[in-house]
C-alpha cells in the first residue's frame, strides 16, 4: 500500500472523530442513540459490502452473525459482571470476545462457502439466518429463549462529570469502535489484498491459473466480513442493552442486503448510506404512522412492517433500474461534474 | 418400533410436501435458470388467501382451490411484472430481486393480517388411525399423499405428453431455436412460473395446518427444507426432487423425533452443507459434479 | 413466365449494437428458386438470414414476404408467415427426442391433421430419422442432425426456407444428398430456398441464382451457372 494512503486514512479518521464529537453535543439524546445505531449497522454493512461486492459471495446470513456477536458480548459482560468486573475495562474484553467468536464462526462458514457459489451459497446462508436464531430456543438455558438477555454496561467514566448523558457516551463508544474498524477495512480494500479479492471475484479460473490461493482469499473475505458483522452486533447489544432473537430475524439479514445494494455493492461509502437508511426508514415510518389516523393495532403493524416493505421494493427497483446503487450514481455524477470543470483533469476512480 | 413407524410415516407425509415444493423450484430452475427464493413467501400469501376465502364461504375446499388459483395468478404476475425486467448483468440479480419480493410480501402480509399466528384448521382428522396397536396414517396424511401424488403425476404428464409441455421444455432448453419454431417463449416462461407457484400454493395449504399456524414467515423453514431437497436430488432432476423431498422429510422427522424438534433448522443446515460439499450435483447427478 | 416474387428486400441495414454489418441490401427472390449466398467470412451472410427472420433487428430498410411487411414482426411469428430458418449449428435440441424435435416444428399450426401428415412425409423423406424416432438429439451424428433440423423446418410447410451453412461439418457424400434433396423439394413442391454457404462449389451446383456478399453489401447477383462458368467473374469475386 502506498505511503500516501495511510496518512490520508488517518486524516479522514481524525476528521470523522471530530465530526462525531461536534455532532454529539448538538443532538438530543434520542438522536444520539440513533446515530450510535447507525454506527453499529455501519460495521455490519461495511463487512457485507466487502463480501458481496468485492468478493462476489452473497450472504443472507449476516443478521445471524450480528446475533452471534451480540449474544457473545452479552454473555461476556454478564460473566464478567458476575465476577465483579464491571468497570470500563470489561467492555474491550467483551468486544474482543464477540469479534473472536464471530471470526471463528465466519471461518467455519467461509471454509464451507469457499466451494459453494451463487444461489447455492445464498441458500446456505439463508438457512444459517433461520437456524441461528432457533438456537436461542434450543439452548434456552444459556440464551433464555425468546425473552433474551439483559446486557450490563458500565456508566460513563466519572471524569466526564456526573451529568454526562448516557447516550452521548454510547455514541462515543460506538463511533470510536466503528471508525477504527472502518480504518482497518478501508486499508484492506485499497491494499493488494483488495485487488486479489476483485481478481478472484471477476475471474476465478484465471486467478487460480495465475497462482492465487483462490479458496483462501474467499475464506478470508468471509472471516473479515463476519468479524465486522459480529462487531456491529456487539455494538447493537451495547446500545439497546438487550439481546433477543426477535431483533436478529431473517428480515434483518435481508435488510442488510438491501442496505448494501442500495448503497452500491463493494463501496464502503455506500455502506454508510445503507446504514443510514436502516435507521432512518423505521424512524420515518414511525412519524408517518403517528401522523395518519390509524387504529393502534394497525399503526403497530405498519411500524413493524412498512420499513421492510419499502426495503423490499427498493431492493427490487435498484436491481432493475440502477444496478450500481446510490453510491454508484453519486460517483458517476461527481465524476461527470468534476470533468466539466475547465481546469481539472478527471480524478482516478476507486 | 411404534415410534419409529410413526416417525417414518410422519416424515414421509411432510416429505411429500417438500417433494412438491422442491418440484416447483426445479420447474423454475429448468425454465429460467434461477432459484425462486420468493417461492416460500408467495406460497404463504396464497395460503392466507385460501384461508380467508375458506372463512368467508364456510368451505375449506373452496378456499383450498382458491389458494391454488391464486398461486397461478401470483406466479404469472411475478414473472410478467418483475422477473422479466431483471437484467442478467449479474447471476445474483434474480436472487436479490426475489429476496426483495420476500420482504415486500411478508411485510404486506404483516400489515394486512398482523404478525400473530392464525389458526389453520382442516376438515380432515389429523389423528392417526390405529390398527393392531400401531399408529398408522391419519386421514389428513392420506389426503397429503393423494394431493402430492396427483400433482407429481399431472406435472409429469403435462411435460412429457402434451404439446404445451413440449413447448415449455423447448423454451427452457433452447429459447432461440424454439422461437424460430414458432414457440412463444415469453408466454411459456410465464406459464412455468404460474404452474410452479400453484404447486407452491398447494404445498403451503397442505403443510400450514400441521405447523403452529398461518404466519408471514410460516414457509421459511419449508423453503430451505425444499431447497435442500432439490439440491439433494439435483436441481435439474424432477424425479430427484421427489426422492430428495421424501429423504429430507424422513431425515428431519427422525432428527426431530430422536434428538429434539428444536434442532430441526440446524439439521437442515447440516444436511444442505453435507450435500453441497460432498456431492454438489445431487444424488442423481449423471455428469460429474459441476461447479457449484 | 416469371414466377411471383416471394421475398423482396429493399435497402436493408442491420448491425449488432453500434457496429453496422449489413448495408443497403436489395434482394428479390422468386418462388421455386434456390438462391445461394456466398462470400468471405464476416461478409454478413449469417447476419442477413438472422435479420430476415427478425433475430437481429433491422436498423433500416424493408422486408416483404408474400406481400406482407415483416418489419416489427417478432421472431416467433415469422414461421407462421411461411419463413423457416435453420440456423448455423442446426439448433437440434439435444435433450428432446427426434420425434419431439420434429413435432415441435409443427406445433404452431392450427391444422393438426395436416401437421401430422407433414410429419409423416418428413419421416418418409428421411428414413434414418424414422428408424431413430426415440433417440435423443445429442445421440445423433452430424448428418442425422442436419436431416433432423431440415426435417423440422419442413414440418412447418414453409414457403421460404433459410439455411445457414447446412454442409458445415458434413461428409461430402452427405452434402451431395442434402443438395439433391433441396433440388427435389424445389421441383416437387415449389419450395424456395435461400442458402448461405461457405462451400461455394456445392452451393453453386444446386442453386439457380447466386448472390455474392462482401463487407455487408451485395456485390454480385447472377444466375449460378454464369458464376460457375465465367472464370473471370469467379476469380474476381470468389477467388478461384
Amino acid at each position: 500500500m502506498s505511503a500516501y494512503t495511510l496518512p490520508r486514512h488517518l486524516g479522514l479518521l481524525v476528521l470523522g472523530a471530530l465530526a462525531v464529537l461536534a455532532t454529539s453535543y448538538l443532538l438530543e439524546p434520542y438522536r444520539l442513540f440513533q446515530a450510535a445505531t447507525v454506527a453499529a449497522f455501519l460495521c455490519a454493512t461495511a463487512g457485507l459490502t466487502i463480501l458481496t461486492g468485492l468478493s462476489g459471495q452473497l450472504s443472507l446470513g449476516h443478521g445471524a452473525l450480528m446475533a452471534v456477536g451480540a449474544y457473545s458480548l452479552a454473555l461476556s459482560q454478564r460473566a464478567l459482571a458476575e465476577r465483579g468486573l464491571t468497570g470500563g475495562g470489561a467492555l474491550p474484553i467483551s468486544l474482543l470476545v464477540a469479534v473472536l467468536v464471530t471470526t471463528a464462526l465466519g471461518a467455519v462458514i467461509g471454509v464451507a462457502a469457499a466451494r459453494i457459489r451463487g444461489p447455492y451459497l445464498a441458500g446456505v446462508t439463508l438457512t444459517v439466518a433461520i437456524a441461528v436464531p432457533a438456537l436461542t430456543v434450543t439452548f434456552s438455558g444459556v440464551f433464555n429463549g425468546e425473552q433474551g438477555l439483559a446486557v450490563p454496561l458500565a456508566p460513563p467514566p466519572a471524569v466526564l462529570g456526573p451529568y454526562f448523558p448516557y447516550e452521548r457516551w454510547q455514541l462515543w463508544l460506538a463511533a470510536a469502535v466503528t471508525l477504527l474498524a472502518l480504518l482497518l477495512l478501508t486499508n484492506l480494500v485499497q491494499s493488494r489484498y483488495g485487488r486479489l479479492l476483485r481478481a478472484v471475484r471477476d475471474d476465478e479460473v484465471a486467478a487460480g491459473l495465475a497462482g492465487l490461493p483462490v479458496a483462501g482469499i474467499r475464506v478470508l473475505a468471509f472471516v473479515v466480513s463476519a468479524a465486522a458483522a459480529g462487531l456491529g452486533g456487539a455494538l447493537l447489544a451495547l446500545l439497546t442493552q438487550n439481546v433477543s432473537p426477535g431483533a436478529f430475524s431473517l428480515a434483518l439479514s435481508l435488510s442488510l442486503l438491501t442496505a448494501v445494494v442500495v448503497g452500491g455493492l463493494g463501496r464502503l461509502a455506500g455502506a454508510a448510506w445503507g446504514a443510514l437508511l436502516l435507521v432512518a426508514l423505521p424512524e420515518l415510518t414511525h412519524s408517518l404512522a403517528e401522523a395518519l389516523p390509524l387504529t393502534p393495532a394497525l399503526a403497530h403493524r405498519m411500524e413493524g412492517n412498512l420499513p421492510l416493505a419499502i426495503f423490499g421494493l427498493t431492493l427490487v427497483l435498484v436491481v432493475i433500474v440502477a444496478p450500481g446503487g446510490v453510491q454508484g450514481h453519486l460517483s458517476r455524477l461527481a465524476h461527470a461534474a468534476w470533468t466539466r470543470l475547465p481546469h481539472r483533469a478527471a480524478p482516478p476512480t476507486t | 418400533m411404534d415410534r419409529f413407524l410413526f416417525l417414518t410415516l410422519d416424515g414421509l407425509s411432510r416429505g411429500a410436501v417438500y417433494a412438491a415444493f422442491a418440484l416447483a423450484l426445479v420447474l423454475i430452475w429448468r425454465a429460467a435458470r434461477a432459484v425462486n427464493f420468493a417461492q416460500g413467501a408467495m406460497a404463504a400469501a396464497t395460503a392466507y388467501v385460501g384461508y380467508g376465502v375458506a372463512a368467508a364461504t364456510g368451505s375449506y375446499w373452496i378456499g383450498f382451490l382458491t389458494a391454488i388459483a391464486a398461486g397461478l395468478l401470483l406466479g404469472a404476475a411475478v414473472e410478467r411484472i418483475v422477473m422479466r425486467h431483471v437484467g442478467h448483468a449479474s447471476p445474483l440479480s434474480p436472487v436479490i430481486v426475489a429476496l426483495g419480493l420476500v420482504l415486500v410480501i411478508q411485510a404486506a402480509l404483516g400489515i394486512v393480517y398482523g404478525n400473530e399466528f392464525r389458526p389453520a384448521p382442516t376438515p380432515l382428522s389429523r389423528s392417526a388411525v390405529t390398527i393392531g396397536g400401531l399408529r398408522l396414517l391419519s386421514p389428513y396424511d392420506l389426503f397429503v399423499f393423494g394431493a402430492v401424488g396427483v400433482v407429481v403425476v399431472a406435472l409429469a404428464w403435462i411435460f412429457a405428453r402434451t404439446a404445451v409441455g413440449l413447448r415449455m421444455r423447448a423454451a427452457a432448453f433452447a429459447p432461440d431455436v424454439a422461437r424460430l419454431l414458432g414457440v412463444r417463449v415469453g408466454g411459456m416462461l410465464t406459464l412455468g412460473w404460474a404452474l410452479a407457484s400453484a404447486v407452491g400454493a398447494l404445498a403451503a395449504m397442505l403443510i400450514v395446518p400441521t405447523e403452529l399456524g398461518l404466519h408471514p414467515n410460516a414457509m421459511d423453514l419449508v423453503f430451505v427444507s425444499a431447497f435442500t431437497s432439490a439440491v439433494v436430488g439435483g436441481l435439474e432432476s424432477p424425479p430427484g426432487a421427489v426422492v430428495g423431498g421424501l429423504a429430507v422429510g424422513l431425515a428431519l422427522s427422525y432428527v426431530g423425533g430422536y434428538v429434539g424438534s428444536d434442532v430441526t433448522p440446524l439439521a437442515v443446515l447440516t444436511l444442505l452443507l453435507a450435500v453441497l460439499l460432498i456431492r454438489p450435483g445431487g444424488l442423481f447427478a449423471t455428469t460429474t459434479a459441476r461447479q457449484v | 413466365m416469371t414466377a411471383e416474387e416471394l421475398l423482396t428486400v429493399r435497402d436493408l441495414a442491420a448491425g449488432y449494437g453500434a457496429v453496422p454489418v449489413l448495408r443497403d441490401v436489395d434482394l428479390t427472390i422468386h418462388t421455386g428458386t434456390i438462391v445461394a449466398v456466398v462470400g468471405a467470412n464476416g461478409a454478413g451472410k449469417t447476419t442477413l438470414l438472422r435479420t430476415l427472420c427478425g433475430m437481429v433487428p433491422a436498423s433500416a430498410g424493408q422486408v416483404v414476404l408474400a406481400g406482407a411487411d415483416l418489419r416489427g414482426v417478432p421472431v416467433e411469428e415469422v414461421v407462421r408467415r411461411g419463413m423457416a430458418h435453420v440456423p448455423e449449428g442446426r439448433g437440434v435440441i439435444g435433450e428432446l427426442t427426434v420425434h419431439e424435435n420434429l413435432r415441435l416444428g409443427g406445433l404452431w399450426r392450427r391444422d393438426r391433421a395436416d401437421a401430422a401428415r407433414a410429419l409423416d412425409e418428413v419421416y418418409q423423406l428421411f428414413e434414418p430419422l424414422a428408424r431413430r424416432r426415440r433417440w435423443h438429439g445429442h445421440q445423433l451424428s452430424g448428418g442425422e442432425r442436419q436431416m433432423l433440423a431440415l426435417g423440422r423446418a419442413l414440418v412447418a410447410r414453409p414457403r421460404l426456407l433459410l439455411l445457414d451453412e447446412p454442409s458445415l461439418g458434413l461428409a461430402p457424400r452427405v452434402i451431395t444428398q442434402i443438395m439433391a434433396l433441396l433440388r427435389r423439394l424445389r421441383d416437387e413442391t415449389g419450395l424456395t430456398v435461400l442458402l448461405v454457404e461457405q462451400n461455394v462449389h456445392g452451393a453453386l451446383s444446386v442453386a439457380d441464382e447466386a448472390v455474392v456478399m462482401s463487407l455487408g453489401r451485395i456485390v454480385v447477383r447472377a444466375p449460378a451457372a454464369r458464376l460457375r462458368d465465367d472464370e473471370s467473374l469467379r476469380h474476381h469475386y470468389l477467388g478461384f
